[in-house]
């Protein structure tokens, strides 16, 4: 080959491989940053008070209490409800429908529904639910928490039951195994560590939505697990406090910003092991 | 030749039984005017095909041959995929299979090995009392019996007694393979139906499933599709010779290898095509 060529594929390389250094370098500063920027603002907040005290008034001492729990419940109960949809959703599409008319259509509904500004799910129920019950509430929070989940958990649940190989489906049906119970019994077991890991991965990604829960559950200066009613949730406590002229209320949305980051990351790093451990097996 | 094949159909039979062990055993599986169709493609034409009880029938063929779609007509596995079809009979022990309502018992009578080894994602103890716990419930020290006899009857017993609690998939390839068969075997079939299930394996694997198939062949109706013709030529008693799915020629496995009456059998056999 010409020598010329090759140096110049060399000198290619070179700056291809530099670019890329350069890219990937920016793009850990940011997150760096953020975390840093985070961790510095928000550990102040970190005391036993911001897990023990309700959300005070301005220039009140207290914590973020209610919020937090308000924020465990409703997410808690929005995966409780969308999982068992979300699951048996994605095992029609993979297990049952497959290739046919219908699963195209609920696979690329589904898709649109994943991709769809959370804001927009947020009216939704808030047009539904709100304005039916006559005032926010915790369920319509919860509403909406599931609405955001069940898209993820239908995808990962099919990519997971799809990626089992066929012959493991056969040779269940081949020793007479009614389909369902190939599906529980084999598909279910095979894919677990997977569909574990959408569900991982759903918690992480409601647990930081504020739009749809601005219209929905909204929000509760005081201490409460009544679903019925507006209830606090740290998303929308952020939001707010860290939008108001009084420093300590800053100070306590640093903290919840802090903590949700830390759960988020926790969850994040949990479905990165479950879908390691199910790769080693 | 062809055209008359077409025309009036054969019955493709045992004529000159290869006599080492005794007396042909009766005829366990009589496919008769089988057509197969993957939608509109007509797999299997016309097979017409008698396979004895406790010998080895080997189906050879060209990729493409409809071998391995005979073989998965057998247990009606094709089922589970929309579009395909079977028309025809297949008769075990004089009853046809293809009108036959319930597929669990037809499927606790045969047995299924694969290509690839698919072991269940459970443990090795748990692979094997999977099939026996769809059909019988029995105590747990008769379950224990029966994994037992199932492992130890495919030689795997010493391999694995130690690590009954392991996963399945943990095993080497030959092992996980005759997994398989112990777990087909479990829950006491009378036919076995392979499909070419060495063919993911080693050397040293594939002649100890071919020793296994060998051992079993005293018990069950064992019915194997393969692309090794040395394979069919040592494990098989009968062999039939598959081309574009025709059923060819049908014999003694001495006779298709050494001595064809067909000449593309002969082509096939000498290696001139497939």
């Amino acid at each position: 080959m010409n020598r010329a060529v090759v140096k110049r594929r060399h000198r290619n390389d070179k700056i291809v491989t530099g670019i890329s250094l350069l890219m990937t370098g920016f793009v850990l500063f940011t997150l760096g940053a953020i975390l840093a920027t985070l961790l510095w603002n928000g550990v102040q907040a970190i005391k036993p008070s911001l897990f023990l005290e309700s959300t005070p008034p301005p220039g009140g001492e207290g914590g973020l209490a209610n919020a937090i729990v308000g924020s465990l419940m409703m997410t808690a109960l929005g995966i409780a409800i969308a999982t068992p949809v979300g699951v048996l959703a994605g095992t029609f599409l993979a297990e049952y429908a497959r290739h046919s008319r219908l699963a195209e259509t609920v696979r690329f509904i589904n898709d649109i529904l994943l991709s769809a500004p959370s804001i927009i799910i947020g009216l939704f129920v808030y047009g539904i639910v709100v304005i039916g019950m006559g005032h926010f509430s915790g369920w319509a929070g919860v509403a909406a928490l599931a609405i955001i989940a069940i898209p993820i958990i239908v995808r990962t649940t099919e990519d997971m039951l799809s990626l089992i190989p066929d012959a493991l489906r056969e040779a269940g049906a081949a020793l007479g195994t009614p389909r369902w119970m190939v599906i529980t019994s084999i598909s279910y077991r095979a894919a677990f560590q997977g569909i574990l890991t959408g569900v991982l991965l759903a918690v992480a990604r409601v647990s930081g939505e504020t739009a749809p829960l601005l219209f929905t559950s909204l929000n509760n200066q005081f201490w409460s697990t009544n679903l019925n009613a507006p209830l606090a949730n740290l998303p929308v406590v952020i939001f707010q406090f860290a939008m108001s002229p009084y420093e300590d209320w800053r100070e306590l949305a640093w903290g919840g910003a802090l903590l949700i980051t830390v759960a988020v990351l926790a969850l994040n790093i949990a479905a990165r092991f479950s879908a390691k451990q199910k790769a080693r097996s | 030749m062809t055209s008359d094949t077409l025309a009036r159909p054969v019955m493709h039979t045992i004529t000159a039984p290869n006599l080492k062990d005794g007396p042909l055993p009766p005829e366990k599986i009589a496919v008769r005017n089988l057509n197969f169709y993957y939608g509109q493609y007509h797999a299997l034409k016309n097979v017409n095909i008698s396979i004895h009880d406790r010998r080895v029938t080997a189906f050879i063929g060209p990729s493409g041959c409809g071998k391995s779609t005979l073989l998965r007509t057998m247990n009606r596995i094709y089922e589970m995929y929309p579009g395909q079809r079977a028309e025809g009979e297949i008769n075990v022990d004089g009853e046809d299979i293809l009108a036959q309502r319930d597929l669990t018992e037809l499927r606790s009578k045969i047995g299924m090995v694969f290509q690839k080894p698919t072991p269940f994602p459970m443990s090795i103890y748990e692979n094997v009392a999977f099939g026996i716990r769809l059909y019988e419930k029995l105590s747990k020290a008769d379950l224990d019996e029966r994994v037992f006899w199932a492992l130890s009857r495919v030689a795997l017993w010493n391999e694995v007694k130690d690590k009954l609690n392991q996963l399945g998939t943990g095993l080497s390839g030959g092992q996980q393979q005759r997994l398989c068969v112990a777990r087909a075997v479990a829950v006491k079939p009378e036919i076995l139906l392979m499909d070419e299930p060495a063919s993911a394996l080693d050397p040293i694997s594939t002649a100890k499933l071919e020793e296994l198939i060998e051992e079993l062949r005293q018990d069950y109706c064992i019915v194997i599709v393969t692309h090794n013709m040395q394979q069919a030529a040592r494990a098989a008693d009968f062999t039939a010779f598959m081309f574009l799915g025709e059923l060819v020629e049908y014999g003694t496995s001495e006779q298709i290898f050494t001595n064809p009456a067909q000449q593309r059998t002969r082509d096939y056999v000498t290696g001139r095509f497939g």
